[in-house]
C-alpha cells in the first residue's frame, strides 16, 4: 500500500533532537496557518448565520456573535422571500437535488459503459469516437448555451428540471467516459478473453467482471459529477427561471432582490445550505476520490 | 480423426503478414507444441484457434467443422493464459463456475465438477480464496482448473509456465504432462521454451517469422532438423555450425571444415545421394555429439567417428555436465562433456565427432541436405 511506504521514511525524525523539534514546529506551524487562512471564510459565514442583523450592521461582518440564534437558519430554509415566493431556499434545494441525483447517476452509468466498450471492445476508429466524446471536456459551457436552449425548446423541456438533467447528463458523459476508459485500459485484456471463452457476452462480462472492479472509479465519477452539477450556475441561470431554478441560480436573487436591506445572516445560512451537500459528499468520499484518481492499475 | 486442422492460414495486420500459409493437423488426443522465438506468430495462431482473432484467409477446422466465423464460446475450447487471467473479484470457486454458469449448467452438476477438478489438482483448500491471496503456483493450478471444469474438444495453453520460477516450472511441466495423459484431450501448447516443447509434446511445430518451419515428433525435430533455424533453435546449448566443404576421397565423401588442417571427416555412406565433390555446406554438430577422443564412444556404439583437435577457451560447469567454449579450426564451437576429465581453459585436446548424428545444410537457403 502507498500509505505504508510513506510511513517508512519520516524526514522530520532525523538529525539532532533540536533539529527535529525545529523542523516539526516549522512544518506544523505553516500547516496550521494555512488551514486557518482557508477555513476563515467558512468560519465567518457560519458565525454570521447566528447573529442578529442589527449586530452585524453595528459591529461589522467579522466578529464573534454575542447572542446565538438559530432562527435565521429556519428563515433561510423556509421563510425568506426569494424570487417572488416566500418559502426560503428549500424549494430550490429540492430542485437542485432533483437535478443533481438523476444527472449524476445517468452520466456515471453511461460513462462506465462507454469506457468499458471503448477500452475492451475495440473497433475501427474507436480512438476517434473516444476523441470526439472527450472533446466535450474542453468545450466551454458558454459555447453550448445556445444549442442547448434550442434543443430543449424543441424537446419541450425548456425551463424544466428535466431539461437540466438532460444537459448535465450529456455534458457529464465526456468526463465520466474519459475517467472510466482510462481506468479500464489498465484492466488486463486477458480477463475479457478468458470470459469470452467461458461463454460470457458483452453485458455479462460488464456485470460480473468489470463492475466489481469499478468502485474506485465509480466513486470518482459520482463525486466529480455531483459536486460539478450541484455547483453549476450558468445552465441553471440561462435555461431555467422563476421557481424552476436550481439553488445556485436562485440565491443570486439575494444580491438583486431590491428590498433595500441586505439580510446578511439569512443569506449566510442560505449559502451554507447550498454548499452543504457537495461538502458532505466530499467528506465521505474524498479518501476514495484521491485513491481512485491515482490508482490506475488493477492488480 | 483429426480434431484440429489448419489449412493455408494467413493473417495480416494491415500490410504486415504475421502468419504465412500455415498448414497444421492434430490427431485426437495429441499434444501439439507451437514453439518459436517471440514475434514468430505462435500466440497469434493460438488466438486464431481460440477465435479471439479473425482469419485473413484459410480455414480452421475443429473436429472437421470449419470454425472460422464461430465465436470463442461456440468452439468448445478451454484456454489457460500466460497471465492466468483469473477474475480478481471472484473466489477460486466462482472463477471455476463462471463458465458453467454462462453455459446454464445446473448447480448440482457444477458442484460435482468442481469437486472432481479440485481433487485432481489438489486445490480444494483454496476454493474460497480470491486470486490475490494465492501464490504463483496456486494461481497456475486454478487457471488450469478453470479450463478443466469443461470437457472441451481442445485445450489451449498460452505459455502457461513462463511466470513461474525455475523449480516450480519443472514441477508444473510434469503435472501438465500427467494431466494430459489422464484427460487425453487434444492440446495446443504455445511456448518459447524448447525444453518444454520437447518434454511435453507428441508433435512440435517450430515457427519463425510467421512461417511454419517444421512440424514433426520431438525426436525427428531434434535429430533431423529441416533447416538451420530449427537446428539452432531446438537444443540447448545450440547446435554448432561450421563452414565446410564436401570432398570426394576414394569413392567416399567426407567433410572438410574451412580453416582447419584439411582433415577429412568421412560421411556415413547413406548420406551421399545429394552431395557433390567441392560443394560448400553448413556442417552442424550438436554439442553432446562431441566426446573426448580417448573415450572412443562412437566406436563402442558401432558408429563412425573422427578426431578433431580442439582449443578450449572457457568452461561452464553445470554440475551434471561441463559446457566448453572452444575453437575448432579457428571457428567458435560449444561442446558438452562429462565433468570428470574435462579439459581446463587454455588446454588443447582431441575430441571425436559422432558422424551418424551430424546435419548438413545448404549455406545459401539453410535447408537440410
Amino acid at each position: 500500500m502507498a500509505e505504508a511506504t510513506h510511513e517508512a521514511f519520516d524526514p522530520l525524525a532525523t538529525g539532532s533532537r533540536r533539529r527535529q523539534i525545529r523542523a516539526k514546529a516549522t512544518v506544523y506551524g505553516l500547516l496550521l496557518f494555512f488551514a486557518l487562512l482557508y477555513l476563515s471564510p467558512l468560519f465567518i459565514i457560519v458565525m454570521n448565520t447566528f447573529r442578529p442583523l442589527e449586530e452585524i450592521v453595528r459591529e461589522g461582518f467579522i466578529s464573534v456573535p454575542g447572542l446565538l440564534s438559530s432562527q435565521y437558519w429556519l428563515e433561510a430554509w423556509s421563510g425568506f422571500c426569494l424570487g417572488g415566493t416566500c418559502e426560503g431556499v428549500s424549494p430550490y434545494f429540492t430542485n437542485t437535488l432533483l437535478m443533481t441525483v438523476p444527472a449524476t447517476i445517468l452520466s456515471t452509468a453511461f460513462g462506465v459503459v462507454n469506457g468499458y466498450a471503448l477500452s475492451k471492445w475495440r473497433f475501427k476508429y474507436d480512438t476517434w469516437v473516444f476523441g470526439l466524446i472527450t472533446l466535450g471536456v474542453f468545450l466551454p459551457a458558454q459555447m453550448t448555451l445556445l444549442p442547448w436552449a434550442f434543443v430543449l425548446g424543441k424537446l419541450g423541456l425548456a425551463n424544466t428540471i428535466g431539461g437540466l438533467v438532460l444537459v448535465h447528463t450529456v455534458q457529464g458523459v465526456s468526463f465520466t467516459t474519459l475517467f472510466c476508459r482510462n481506468y479500464f485500459v489498465a484492466v488486463p485484456d486477458d480477463l475479457i478473453k478468458a470470459a469470452r471463452i467461458d461463454g460470457a457476452g458483452f453485458w455479462r462480462i460488464f456485470r460480473r467482471i468489470i463492475l466489481p472492479l469499478s468502485p474506485p472509479i465509480l466513486i470518482v465519477c459520482v463525486i466529480w459529477q455531483f459536486t460539478g452539477i450541484w455547483n453549476e450556475f450558468l445552465y441553471g441561470t440561462v435555461l431555467t427561471s422563476g421557481t424552476n431554478q436550481p439553488i445556485t441560480s436562485a440565491i443570486v436573487a439575494f444580491s438583486g432582490s431590491g428590498t433595500g436591506q441586505r439580510h446578511y445572516n439569512v443569506e449566510a445560512a442560505a449559502v451554507i445550505f447550498a454548499a452543504l451537500p457537495p461538502l458532505f459528499i466530499y467528506l465521505i468520499g474524498g479518501k476514495y476520490f484521491v485513491r481512485g484518481l491515482t490508482s490506475g492499475a488493477v492488480k | 480423426m483429426s480434431s484440429l486442422q489448419i489449412k493455408n492460414l494467413r493473417k495480416s495486420y494491415g500490410s504486415v503478414e504475421v502468419l504465412k500459409d500455415i498448414n497444421l493437423e492434430a490427431e485426437s488426443g495429441e499434444f501439439v507444441a507451437l514453439v518459436g522465438p517471440s514475434g514468430c506468430g505462435k500466440s497469434t495462431l493460438l488466438s486464431i484457434i481460440a477465435g479471439l482473432e479473425s482469419v485473413t484467409s484459410g480455414e480452421v477446422l475443429i473436429e472437421d467443422v470449419v470454425v472460422n466465423d464461430a465465436a470463442p464460446k461456440d468452439r468448445d475450447i478451454a484456454m489457460v493464459f500466460q497471465s492466468y487471467a483469473l477474475y480478481p473479484t471472484m473466489t477460486v470457486r466462482q472463477n471455476m463456475t463462471f463458465g458453467m454458469e454462462c453455459r446454464n449448467i445446473d448447480k448440482a452438476t457444477q458442484n460435482e465438477t468442481i469437486k472432481r477438478v479440485a481433487d485432481l489438482l489438489q486445490i480444494e483448500p483454496l476454493l474460497n480464496r480470491k486470486p490475490g491471496q494465492l501464490s504463483g503456483g496456486q494461481r497456475q493450478r486454478v487457471a488450469m482448473g478453470r479450463a478443466l471444469v469443461r470437457d472441451p474438444k481442445l485445450f489451449l495453453f498460452d505459455e502457461p509456465l513462463s511466470n513461474l520460477d525455475a523449480k516450480l516450472r519443472v514441477e508444473m511441466r510434469s503435472e501438465i504432462k500427467k494431466l494430459h495423459q489422464n484427460v487425453g484431450r487434444t492440446t495446443v501448447y504455445v511456448t518459447h521454451d524448447q525444453i518444454e516443447a520437447m518434454t511435453l509434446a507428441t508433435r512440435i511445430a517450430v515457427m519463425y517469422q510467421g512461417v511454419l518451419q517444421q512440424y514433426d515428433t520431438p525426436k525427428a525435430i531434434y535429430e533431423t532438423p529441416a533447416n538451420v533455424f530449427v537446428a539452432g533453435f531446438m537444443g540447448s546449448p545450440n547446435m554448432n555450425f561450421f563452414d565446410a566443404k564436401i570432398v570426394a576421397q576414394s569413392d567416399q565423401l567426407g567433410v572438410v571444415i574451412d580453416g582447419g588442417d584439411g582433415a577429412v571427416l568421412p560421411l556415413p555412406s547413406d548420406r551421399h545421394s545429394t552431395l557433390a565433390d567441392g560443394q560448400s555446406v553448413t556442417f552442424g554438430v550438436r554439442p553432446e555429439h562431441f566426446s573426448p577422443a580417448h573415450d572412443r564412444r562412437a566406436e563402442r556404439k558401432g558408429g563412425v567417428s573422427v578426431v578433431v583437435p580442439v582449443h578450449v577457451d572457457m568452461d561452464e560447469p553445470t554440475g551434471a555436465e561441463t559446457i566448453l567454449m572452444v575453437q575448432i579450426a579457428g571457428q567458435d564451437a560449444t561442446i558438452v562433456c562429462e565433468p570428470d576429465g574435462a579439459p581446463n581453459p587454455g588446454q588443447d585436446m582431441d575430441f571425436e565427432i559422432d558422424m551418424q548424428k551430424i546435419s548438413l545444410f545448404d549455406p545459401e537457403s539453410g535447408v537440410r541436405l
